[in-house]
């Protein structure tokens, strides 16, 4: 028969511990742009150009030392060769050549002469010339910014500016902790890593927005109560369903990551940091917001005839 | 809530049961289905590159040789006015983006500027014809005359370029014979040939990156390389130099006698003498009584076909060539004389392409990534399944048939509409399973606490649904934002994934909203329960 996974009348005093987890975070925060501007991203060749060819061994596994050796003569400037996937599978990454968008050719075919094309079977070639990759940087940061702006168009739009503002402190908490994550694992940042932050942004959003959803509705039931206490019985009465979506969710994700291919592990492995750090940026960012920009005093005492109420 | 009309319901299951129909024909081989009776559905799902293989180029026409073109026309057509106009200059050269020369009269200045009017006449611009661009500004500063070529016609220079890229691209694409390639405009001065299926892509790279500019040289008169190469070439003479790597470089005239675009054909063929590869082609007729009379008058001279500024051979004309067709002996491969022949055939490109970005994807790698993707979303989808089972019971079995068929829909929609799945794509899918959850999850939730407050069971579900409705649109709506900048600002098969996650929140709407309260109006009409079992 079914069980809860949260019991009833849960009543955690979750502002309280926010006083912790907000400025935790804003370290966690600093940490982040810290190292992010003093080590770095590892960026792929989608932002920083160059190529990247994975070989499968025609003949099991892989020997990454003779495929190094092979390659040292000829001269194609910073190169690594990384195992990749199954033990039969290697990743060369090559910088990009001096001089412009056909010398990046030149150094696949000197690869491939090199290598060639009976022991080795040429699994993905990718090639981002020099032009290209600030391009693929531009429009991966514009599509965070956009998509930044339209949610707090939306959110104020639907809410009270408070609100937006909460849930944009949030995602860029969820945007700067994912980076952060980004830079101290070192997994590589390429195009589908924009597309995880992205991802990352919605589910974050979809679980602010539930929480805001009930923080506005008791806040129109119960007009006498504090905001701290109004946010906490909201994210108790959500907390089942908080906990539930975010254990689904991992639940793909976590068969995304085991089963779903070498290609798209780094993008699962943001993904489920993200389901994280998502789901705990709503109560600890996000909510404290709302007693911070004082959501409460005069505002909602108010009847809001003019408004729309959505959830009730 | 829980009352449904008739046509509701029919329209319910009718969407069901055409999701259904439509996703049929995924589960099958291609092979398989196309031997199905005709009033079956046969399309199924697009898939992208990286999925089943081929490759992924995207090239740039180059702004520069096109202004280079540009410059070498215009310094011909100032030189032309000026000669048959009889007056006098120095200096006649182009620089950056322009061309200047100084007048040795500066009292012509004004007729000169009359004179060179024509050149600066608006061209027509744009598929609607209502701009008209000119491409060509002049000015004077005293004896000095410059004609600038403007931004507004270098860019519509570049949109026909573009343009005529695409089909002389088609062509030779169409030649190797490969299967649905797609040759598309990209911005404003790129192209994205994708041809699926392609593993190795030299030849493709050979054939597409070669412009292909072939033009036909009578050798210079007078003068020979090596004084030409220590001094300057013989007035309108130039050197070439050799495709061939062992041949020297000649001397010919630098106006071409005749180009690519006089030939009609060109194939590749085995000389009957050597059993050397060779190109024969045919000139057109126009071509071909030019290239008569050429050969007749200039018997003993060579002969140099030029191919993008260096020569493949320079024969010395033997005899008369009257019939408008001819051939090349280069130091041909059997291949290389092949890809000649195409590329001829073709014709040549307006502007140098070059290769900025290339992604080819082997079949073997997509399909381990196929196979890795249904597993994955196998293995997900059935945790999943348990897990809302072990929570809500029977209503977690109400959840997953709406799962089920979430994902059916989700299917037909991408059949449907052929958007391409993309390996970010299955990601999106299987996400969307897990997130999917989240609206039934909602409403459950909403459900339990109505039916706490003592609301009847009937009361607590319609209350518990149409509370939901709200926080429902309102959570993927913002999802929906951020599918679209996705979208919008993806490419390939990032796209792919904004794709199915913004159809994953349509169907998951739909299904949560739609489909579970079918179930549980139906649940409830026959059992009439006194409590919610969740």
């Amino acid at each position: 028969m079914p069980f809860r996974i949260v019991p009833d009348d849960t009543t955690v005093p979750f502002m309280r511990f926010a006083r912790w987890g907000f400025p935790a975070s804003v370290v966690a925060m600093v940490a982040s742009l810290v190292l992010f501007f003093v080590v770095g991203l590892n960026l792929g060749i989608d932002f920083r150009g160059g190529t990247l060819i994975e070989v499968q061994s025609q003949s099991g596994a892989v020997d990454i030392g003779s495929i190094r050796q092979t390659l040292q003569p000829l001269e194609l400037g910073d190169f690594e060769v990384q195992g990749f996937g199954s033990g039969n599978e290697a990743v060369i990454r090559i910088a990009t050549q001096p001089g412009g968008d056909e010398a990046q050719q030149a150094a696949v075919q000197k690869v491939q002469d090199a290598l060639g094309f009976d022991a080795y079977n040429y699994r993905r070639v990718e090639v981002v010339g020099p032009r290209v990759s600030g391009e693929l940087a531009e429009t991966g940061t514009i599509a965070v910014l956009v998509t930044l702006v339209g949610v707090l168009l939306y959110i104020w739009f639907r809410f009270e500016w408070q609100f937006a503002i909460g849930a944009i402190a949030s995602l860029l908490h969820d945007v700067i902790l994912t980076i952060g994550f980004f830079t101290i694992t070192q997994i590589e940042f390429n195009l589908s890593s924009i597309a995880a932050i992205l991802t990352i942004v919605g589910y974050s959003l979809n679980d602010t927005v539930v929480i805001f959803d009930r923080v506005r509705e008791m806040l129109r039931k119960f007009k006498q109560t504090p905001i701290r206490g109004i946010i906490d019985l909201s994210v108790n009465q959500t907390l089942s369903r908080t906990l539930l979506t975010s254990l689904t969710t991992l639940i793909a994700l976590a068969a995304l990551f085991f089963f779903g291919g070498a290609v798209i592990r780094s993008f699962t492995a943001a993904m489920i940091w993200g389901v994280f750090i998502g789901t705990y940026s709503t109560v600890f960012i996000a909510a404290p917001m709302l007693i911070f920009f004082n959501l409460r005093p005069e505002k909602v005492a108010a009847p809001e005839a003019a408004k729309k109420p959505a959830a009730s | 809530m829980l009352y449904f009309a008739r046509w509701k319901i029919v329209l319910i299951i009718l969407v069901l049961v055409a999701g259904v129909i439509v996703t049929l024909p995924n589960l099958f081989s291609a092979a398989t289905v196309q031997a199905w009776p005709s009033f079956m559905p046969k399309r199924q799902i697009v898939l992208g590159l990286d999925l089943r293989g081929g490759a992924h180029l995207l090239l740039q026409v180059e702004r520069d040789s096109l202004v280079k073109d540009r410059l070498q026309t215009l310094v011909g057509d100032v030189r032309q006015t000026l000669r048959d106009e009889r007056i006098g200059y120095r200096n006649l050269r182009s620089r950056g983006e322009s061309v200047t020369f100084t007048l040795r009269e500066p009292s012509e200045a004004d007729r000169v500027m009359q004179l060179l009017r024509p050149l600066t006449n608006p061209v027509q611009s744009g598929l609607f014809g209502q701009g008209s661009v000119s491409e060509v500004e002049v000015s004077r500063d005293g004896a000095q005359v410059t004609l600038n070529l403007t931004e507004a016609g270098l860019e519509e220079r570049t949109r026909s370029a573009v343009e005529q890229s695409l089909s002389v691209l088609g062509r030779r694409i169409n030649a190797l014979g490969t299967t649905e390639p797609t040759i598309q405009r990209e911005g404003d001065d790129r192209i994205l040939v994708q041809v699926p299926g392609l593993e190795d892509t030299s030849r493709l790279k050979e054939i597409l990156g070669q412009t292909a500019k072939m033009t036909f040289h009578l050798e210079c008169p007078e003068g020979d390389v090596v004084s030409a190469q220590q001094g300057r070439p013989p007035a309108g003479c130039e050197i070439v130099e050799p495709a061939d790597p062992n041949d020297g470089p000649v001397l010919v005239e630098s106006r071409a006698r005749l180009s690519g675009d006089d030939l009609v054909d060109a194939q590749p063929a085995f000389d009957q003498q050597t059993n050397t590869p060779i190109v024969t082609f045919r000139f057109n007729s126009r071509g071909g009584s030019i290239f008569g009379q050429l050969t007749q008058q200039n018997v003993g001279r060579r002969f140099a076909v030029v191919l993008d500024n260096k020569y493949i051979t320079a024969p010395v004309i033997r005899s008369p060539i009257l019939g408008g067709s001819g051939q090349i002996e280069g130091n041909f491969t059997v291949e290389s004389a092949q890809n000649l022949a195409v590329l001829l055939r073709a014709g040549a490109l307006p502007a140098d392409l070059t290769i900025v970005e290339e992604r080819t994807v082997g079949p073997s790698l997509g399909r381990d990534s196929i196979a890795a993707g249904e597993i994955a979303a196998l293995i997900g989808t059935a945790g999943v399944v348990v897990f809302m089972v072990l929570v809500y019971g029977l209503f977690g079995v109400f959840a997953n048939f709406a799962l089920i068929c979430n994902i059916v829909l989700l299917l037909a929609l991408l059949t449907l509409l052929q958007a391409t799945l993309t390996l970010p794509g299955i990601a999106g899918i299987v996400l969307t399973v897990g997130m999917a959850v989240d609206a039934n999850v909602l409403i459950f939730e909403r459900i339990r606490e109505e039916a706490k407050l003592g609301r009847s069971a009937i009361n607590a579900i319609e209350a518990g649904f149409s509370r939901a409705l709200g926080t429902i649109l309102d959570a993927n709506i913002t999802t929906l934002i951020a599918a679209f900048a996705l979208f919008a600002l993806g490419s390939g098969p990032i796209r792919g994934f904004a794709v199915t996650l913004a159809l994953g929140i349509l169907t998951t709407v739909f299904t949560a909203f739609v489909l579970t309260r079918f179930i549980v109006a139906v649940w409830v009409r026959s059992q009439r329960p006194k409590t919610v079992p969740i």
